[in-house]
Parts: structure tokens; C-alpha cells; sequence
């Protein structure tokens, strides 16, 4: 396999090294690191951005009564740094070759930084910190049928679930390999579908009409399920699937067990992320053993109280 | 999976239920025994392969569905046991039982439908078999009884006079 470094200037994808790729499709001649990094430009410069204005944010929420959590900020650079790492070519010089180092920035676009990023509440600081008319329609936006359908937990797995197997199982990973659009749609995908799974399983921003924990549990399982299952179909048909990849057999199992363990380690973060809400919701809501009103209030009703906090 | 958040607190004063107890623990009982096998046999002792050409389609989409399971069961019981212990709901003999009725559980699952059912895998390779079986599934079975005889002690104790009951 080439190093990411021997990419030619008129690489389909020099941003993006397609190590599984045959070498011929990238003659190496050029400036390599000048042209990776002008087509890693326009992803970097958006992160960038994000990351500013969320800091800019931050600072006024800090400032306001009920502050704001470093750990908050924190997450949401370290989801920033991820994204940037996984698309810029100093972080492709630390991935190990071919398909196994496709798979890792796989699992950091689609798993690691969205939950990084779902943790930081970027909503909850929006309706803390803009315009009142914004929080209005903020508000709005978050109450109207289209995010309660998308971020449903069962549609928001099913995405998730469905693009990766339309992407392992059909000629659609090959296709990504020459097309420069449909490998960053793909990434896209991966980016937007993992996000909206982490906040509609373990978000904590405010979702009205977000299904109870049982739901968001089971959701959790199956998308897991569905992960662990597509990683070991995809050790046990090593060179024949995904079809056309081109890659040796070894490289794409080891690819395929970065996969299995990578989606647990995932799993492992969205459960505490989802429980430790629950254990936190809980703590909030139940009183003490032995104290005189041992009811609580109904579930539907904090969370309501919850989003009304937000937009006040 | 009932979500305990939709369980009904017992009256103030009264001596917590043994079933929040028993079930969470259950659920880390479950967990810490497959990351055992997963650390142990699989990782340490390389015994089990992450793949063998026997697993039947139908074993690795079940390998899948409770391996997914058992990530959230020993993280979600975990938060439960804790929840428990922060209200004074936890009964110490309950939990026990209940993690050791989990661990053998799941161990003798594992055993039973996993390795010989499905066949996701053997034990070991190119060895005989049958005391490699026998060993596994007896411990789980003695797991099972240890917490099975925890348990029904916890539950005589609550039944006992209330001269014998805890504070």
C-alpha cells in the first residue's frame, strides 16, 4: 500500500487517501501535502468555525446565571479535533495503512466525534444564548413533526444501520473509491447519521416527545446488534465483501475487528452516556427513601419543563 | 427490557422490595461474566477464535444481538445498583443472589445454546471437547445454584418475624 503522502495533485481524493484503492488511480507526482491539504480545506475551515462560535457562545453562557460546563465545552472540542483529525492529512500520517486505517476514520466521523458533539448540547446552548426570536424558532422547529420523526430513536438506528449495510454490502463502497462527491456524501452521511442516533439515544439536549428509556435502550441494542453482526459477516467474507474493494483479505479482516470492537467501545460510551442522564434525571426526581411523598412527578412533564427551561 | 423508572415506590417506612436488587445485579452479573469470557478466553488465553467457518448465519446474527445486550445490561445495571444504594433500596443478599444467578446464567447460556445450539463457537480447538464442556456448564450450573440458595435465603429472611428484620 502507497503512503498518504504519495498522492498527486490530480488525486479524485487526495483529502480522503483511498488506501484500499488500486495504486494506479493515484500516480504519485507533485505536491502532495499542498494538495491534500487544499481539498481537506473546505471540511477544516466549517469545523473550524463550529468551534469558534460554539466558544463564543460558551463564554456568554458562562457569564449568564446558570453558567455553563466546561465539560460541555470540552466535549464539543474534543468532537471538533476529532473531525479534524480524521480529515486532515497529519491525522491520516497516524492511521495505519489500507482498509484498517478507512475503517478508523470511519468509526471517528460516524461514532466517536457525533458523540462528542451530541454531548456538548449545542442546542441547549443555542436557546440559552441567541436572539429571542431565534430561541422562538429554535423552539419552534423542535417542537414540529420532522424532528420528532427523524429523531426518533428506532428511524434515527435504522439510518444509521441502513446506510452502513447499503454501503458494506452493495458495489456502493466501491463506487466511493473513484468518486470524490459520493465519498464525501458517504462521510456526510456517516457524520449526520451518527449524530442524530446519539441524540435521540442519549442526547441532552432538550427533544420533546423523546420516547422513554426502554425505547431508546432497545434502539441502542439493535443498532449495536446490527454493528456487531455486519463487522464478523464482513470478517467471515473477507475479499468478497464489500464487493469490489480491491483489498487484500487480511487487511480487510483486521478492518472488519477495528470495526466490531470500535462499534463496542461506541456502545460502552452512548450506554453511560444515556444511563448516567437517567441515574441524573432520577436523582432529581425521586426523593430520598423515607421521605414523606414518595411520588414523582410524571416523566413527560419534566421534559417539558426541561425544554421550557432551555428556551426561557 | 421494563425501564425501573416506571416501578412504583414502596410505602416510606417499608422494607425495600428484593426484586429491584436481584434484577440489576442480575444484569452486571450477566455482563462482568461475558467480559470474562471475552478478556479471558477469547483475549488472554486466545482459546476461542473471534470467527470459526462452523458459526451458523443464524448463530452470528444471535452472537451479535447478545453481545449488544451485554454491553448495555452490565452498564445499565451498574447505574440501577446505584440508584438503589443512593435511595437505601439496595437488600446486599438480593444483589448477591441476583449476580451470581446472572453470571451462572449467562454462563451456562453460553454453554448450552451459544456453543452447541448455535455453534457460534467451540471452547477450545483440536482438543476433546467434553471436559472442556462439562467443566463450563457445571460451573455455571453451580454459579446458578449458589445464587438460586442466596436469593431464597434473602427472601426467608424477609418473610422471617419482624424481631429478625432489618431496621
Amino acid at each position: 500500500m502507497r503512503p498518504a503522502t504519495a498522492l498527486g495533485p490530480d488525486a479524485p481524493l487526495p483529502a480522503l487517501p483511498d488506501l484500499s484503492a488500486p495504486a494506479a488511480a493515484h500516480p504519485p507526482s507533485g505536491h502532495p501535502g499542498a494538495a491534500a491539504w487544499a481539498t481537506a480545506l473546505p471540511v477544516l475551515l466549517p469545523v473550524l468555525a463550529c468551534a469558534v462560535v460554539y466558544l463564543v457562545a460558551a463564554r456568554r453562557a458562562a457569564a449568564g446565571p446558570r453558567g455553563w460546563s466546561r465539560l460541555r465545552t470540552a466535549s464539543w472540542l474534543t468532537g471538533c479535533a476529532a473531525l479534524a483529525a480524521a480529515v486532515s492529512p497529519p491525522g491520516h500520517a497516524l492511521l495505519p495503512a489500507g482498509a484498517t486505517g478507512h475503517m478508523v476514520q470511519h468509526l471517528v466521523l460516524g461514532m466517536f466525534a457525533p458523540l462528542a458533539l451530541v454531548l456538548a448540547a449545542p442546542v441547549t446552548l443555542l436557546l440559552r444564548t441567541a436572539p429571542v426570536p431565534y430561541r422562538r424558532r429554535a423552539a419552534r422547529l423542535l417542537r414540529s413533526p420532522l424532528p420528532h420523526v427523524l429523531g426518533h430513536p428506532v428511524t434515527a438506528a435504522a439510518l444509521n444501520a441502513g446506510g452502513l449495510l447499503l454501503v458494506m454490502l452493495t458495489p456502493l463502497y466501491a463506487a466511493t473509491l473513484t468518486s470524490p462527491v459520493l465519498h464525501h456524501a458517504v462521510h456526510l452521511h456517516y457524520l449526520a447519521a451518527g449524530y442524530l442516533f446519539a441524540w435521540a439515544v442519549a442526547g441532552p439536549d432538550p427533544a420533546p416527545r423523546r420516547p422513554g428509556t426502554a425505547v431508546r435502550v432497545a434502539a441502542l441494542v439493535g443498532a449495536a446488534a446490527v454493528h456487531a453482526w455486519l463487522a464478523k459477516h464482513l470478517y467471515a467474507h473477507a475479499p468478497a465483501l464489500p464487493p469490489g474493494a480491491g483489498a487484500d483479505a487480511a487487511d480487510l479482516r483486521r478492518a472488519a475487528q477495528v470495526m466490531y470492537y470500535g462499534g463496542d467501545l461506541a456502545e460502552l460510551l452512548l450506554a453511560t452516556a444515556l444511563f448516567a442522564a437517567w441515574y441524573r434525571r432520577r436523582g432529581r426526581l425521586a426523593p430520598p427513601a423515607g421521605a414523606p411523598d414518595p411520588s414523582r412527578p410524571p416523566r413527560a412533564g419534566t421534559r417539558l419543563r426541561a425544554a421550557g427551561r432551555a428556551v426561557r | 427490557m421494563s425501564s425501573p423508572a416506571h416501578r412504583p415506590e414502596p410505602p416510606a417506612g417499608a422494607p425495600a422490595p428484593l426484586r429491584p436488587s436481584l434484577l440489576s445485579a442480575a444484569l452486571i452479573g450477566i455482563g462482568v461474566m461475558a467480559a470474562v469470557d471475552e478478556l479471558v478466553f477469547h483475549q488472554l488465553l486466545a482459546w476461542h477464535h473471534f470467527y470459526d467457518r462452523a458459526t451458523l448465519r443464524v448463530g452470528l446474527l444471535s452472537d451479535g444481538l447478545l453481545h449488544a445486550a451485554e454491553l448495555v445490561a452490565v452498564v445499565g445495571g451498574f447505574f440501577w445498583l446505584s440508584d438503589l444504594r443512593r435511595r437505601a433500596a439496595l437488600v446486599p443478599s438480593a444483589a448477591w443472589g441476583g449476580f451470581l444467578l446472572g453470571a451462572g446464567g449467562f454462563q451456562l447460556f453460553d454453554g448450552l445454546v451459544d456453543h452447541k445450539v448455535l455453534r457460534v463457537h467451540q471452547i477450545r480447538y483440536g482438543v476433546d471437547l467434553l471436559p472442556y464442556d462439562l467443566a463450563w456448564n457445571l460451573s455455571g450450573a453451580l454459579l446458578l445454584a449458589c445464587g438460586a440458595v442466596l436469593a431464597v435465603r434473602a427472601r426467608r429472611r424477609r418473610a422471617a418475624p419482624p424481631a429478625r428484620r432489618r431496621p
